[in-house]
């Protein structure tokens, strides 16, 4: 069985593997910011979260040797971040989405601020697990090479639609999303819930940074992330805000980022960077196809300002 | 933050000698001057401990920032250049804010715009230099504008968030212009840094007379003057700052809203588009990545920091022009990495947008109502 006898099914494998690795920042990015708008409030900075969630798990990971503390480490990066957003975003007349694109700026700028000494050094990269251990043909082996933040992304998925549905927390925050007087009514606090919100989205986000640093690309660079966090943001509002949505159209997207790749590996090189902007063109054309300017999206969080 | 408010509100305070009255009639004027240029001094005295944490003097920090930025000749004439592309793309974000909208493509407008004033310049090399450039500023404006068009266009025709969008569409501008840098508008010549041809030394716009300033800063003061006149002197502009205040009471009296945003849009767009085609008549002479430097991520600092008002724009522009004109200076003499202007510029947003919370709330400046 020679590589050859694979011929063009090269292409959709490579693109069934790119869907599972590439898929998952999107995954945790936006299973986060699906946290945060259910409560009520959009965080357009989870970019600037992802970009600074790759740099800290890389240099934690570089520091102590250990991958599984960087991911912490971008975590608890990351849910700082949602807390300064959160923390900005309860003063007054303040715009959670101009917030959003000014934490874009800083978390990007601060992050190869910091990660300047970074890009040099290597440091030890997440393990992954070989399901394709049956298989002879490399290139179905090497999609098959799963790392387990996805898995814990696979799981995550339907453990909060279940928890949105029945936990107390889960109503909680769709109280807070959904009419912010009754949350009051009830003696909640919505500042806390969206506070609390924003950090978990937060801490989710930088996790699906931390995958970008330590397995897929797996370095750090000033070029890791362009725009695989505001492409999560889009795609949680045509997921209409269902986890299990959003793990769908993750992997979709996370195939169309891999076509580009899968292409030039088999030859074909001449819309390159046409094919790298799939995920973007997938994102707008299906947001135009599934918004509607007569009526608000169904399973919108009525006091969400971005849908109003 | 607060206490900075305090400190420069005393000040202001004694200066009038207790004109009560003045401050009052004056109160919302000298609210929009105080408030924002107390979150500058936070954000900078924020950032000056940020640097103190990594050993350096920040006293030094401000100086050279000051230093590179007015300290001398030279430094003005890099900061105004650098503001002259600022003042455009801070206009895109600043127009359709009227309407209520937050646009933050100009970035993509930008590049579409180079792209388009640079193919019009590659496709007429017999003109004079003249109908060259007024060919390319035409070719700019349409292309920048209708890029931002798009976005107006979707979310009046489908309901898609424009700030989502256009961000979406700077990404794919950004691909665009590569594909065709590398591809087919690809000079042969250009083997490490792949280009498009030059546009030929006769088509460039020169410099204002006595400096090394480009015409485009002229472009960008003329356009922001004009739109501040489109804005708060004309019908048009009225319309368009009663549909941003109340959508709903602008179409009762019969205001066509959707027509007002595809032309806000496309003007938005245009003054983007200008600022492309500037880069390329004026800096870089023909079209590649260099020219997605980021000038239309500080335009939409500028423009909230200007409180989208197209006139407070100017200052603000030659203020962050002066910013990251000085972030040279600070790589070289203190080695800080280039990063440190963003990280500068994420600070003061982040601190402008917290202070709209202190508006109408200084005690001295209200009415006795």
């Amino acid at each position: 069985m020679a590589d050859g006898s694979i011929g063009l099914w090269t292409v959709p494998l490579a693109v069934f593997g790119g869907a599972i690795r590439v898929s998952t920042p999107f995954l945790f990015v936006s299973l986060g910011e699906c946290i945060t708008e259910r409560s009520g409030r959009i965080n357009l900075g989870l970019e600037g979260t992802l970009v600074m969630g790759a740099m800290s798990a890389y240099g934690i990971s570089y520091l102590t040797g250990s991958p599984w503390l960087g991911v912490l480490a971008a975590g608890i990066t990351g849910a700082l971040l949602g807390a300064l957003h959160a923390g900005i975003c309860s003063l007054p007349r303040v715009n959670d989405v101009a917030v959003g694109i000014a934490l874009m700026l800083f978390g990007t700028g601060l992050a190869f601020y910091l990660g300047k000494p970074l890009i040099e050094p290597t440091a030890p990269r997440l393990p992954a697990i070989d399901f394709g251990f049956w298989s002879d043909i490399p290139q179905l082996r090497a999609a098959l090479r799963i790392n387990v933040l996805f898995l814990i992304g696979l799981v995550l998925a339907p453990v909060l639609y279940w928890a949105f549905r029945t936990t107390r927390w889960g109503l909680l925050i769709r109280t807070a999303g959904e009419s912010s007087d009754a949350a009051r009514a009830m003696g909640h606090s919505v500042l806390l819930i969206r506070l609390r919100a924003t950090m978990v989205g937060g801490f989710l986000a930088g996790i699906g940074g931390s995958f970008l640093s330590l397995f897929y690309p797996g370095s750090w660079n000033e070029g890791l992330s362009s725009g695989q966090g505001i492409t999560a943001v889009a795609l949680v509002i045509f997921a209409r805000w269902d986890p299990m949505l959003c793990l769908w159209a993750s992997l979709a997207f996370g195939g169309a980022a891999a076509l580009g790749p899968a292409l030039q590996s088999v030859g074909v090189t001449s819309g390159y960077h046409l094919f790298n902007a799939a995920p973007y063109i997938l994102t707008l054309a299906i947001m135009i196809i599934t918004c509607s300017p007569k009526r608000t999206l169904t399973g919108a969080p009525a006091e969400l300002s971005i849908t109003r | 933050m607060s206490s900075d408010v305090a400190d420069s509100a005393d000040a202001v305070a004694v200066a009038p000698a207790a004109d009560a009255g003045f401050l009052q009639r004056h109160g919302t004027t000298i609210e929009y001057i105080l408030i924002p240029g107390a979150a500058l001094a936070g954000a900078l005295v924020v950032f000056g401990i940020f640097v103190a944490l990594f050993g350096k003097n920040p006293l030094d920090l401000y100086f050279y920032m000051y230093y590179g930025a007015f300290g001398t000749w030279f430094s003005w004439q890099n900061t105004l250049t650098r503001a002259a592309p600022l003042i455009l793309t801070a206009l895109c974000t600043a127009l359709p804010a009227q309407l209520g909208m937050v646009i933050i493509g100009g970035e993509g407008a930008l590049l579409i715009g180079a792209l388009s004033a640079t193919s019009m310049a590659l496709a007429m090399p017999w003109a004079p230099p003249l109908v060259v450039q007024l060919a390319m500023i035409c070719a700019g404006m349409v292309g920048g504008g209708m890029w931002i068009l798009l976005s107006g266009a979707l979310r009046q025709y489908r309901g898609v968030n424009e700030t989502i969008s256009s961000l979406l569409l700077v990404y794919i501008a950004l691909a665009i212009l590569n594909h065709l840098v590398e591809g087919a508008m690809r000079d042969p010549a250009s083997l490490n840094k792949p280009s498009t041809r030059e546009i030929g030394a006769a088509n460039m716009i020169g410099s204002i007379p006595g400096t090394d300033v480009h015409w485009g800063l002229v472009f960008g003061l003329i356009t922001a003057i004009l739109s501040y006149i489109l804005i708060y002197h004309t019908t048009f502009g009225f319309a368009a700052r009663v549909a941003g205040g109340n959508i709903r009471a602008a179409k009762i009296v019969g205001l066509s809203v959707g027509k007002l945003i595809l032309t806000i849009c496309f003007l938005a767009g245009a003054c983007a588009g200008l600022a492309g085609m500037v880069e390329v008549a004026a800096v870089q002479g023909r079209t590649n990545a260099n020219l997605a430097a980021g000038y239309g991520f500080t335009g939409i600092l500028v423009a909230f920091l200007a409180r989208q008002n197209p006139l407070a724009i100017i200052p603000v522009a030659i203020l962050l022009g002066g910013i990251s004109a000085s972030g040279g200076l600070l790589q070289r003499r203190l080695g800080l990495p280039d990063a440190s202007v963003l990280v500068l510029q994420g600070i003061i947003f982040v601190f402008v947008l917290a202070s709209d919370a202190v508006y109408g709330r200084i005690g001295f400046l209200k009415g006795k109502s």
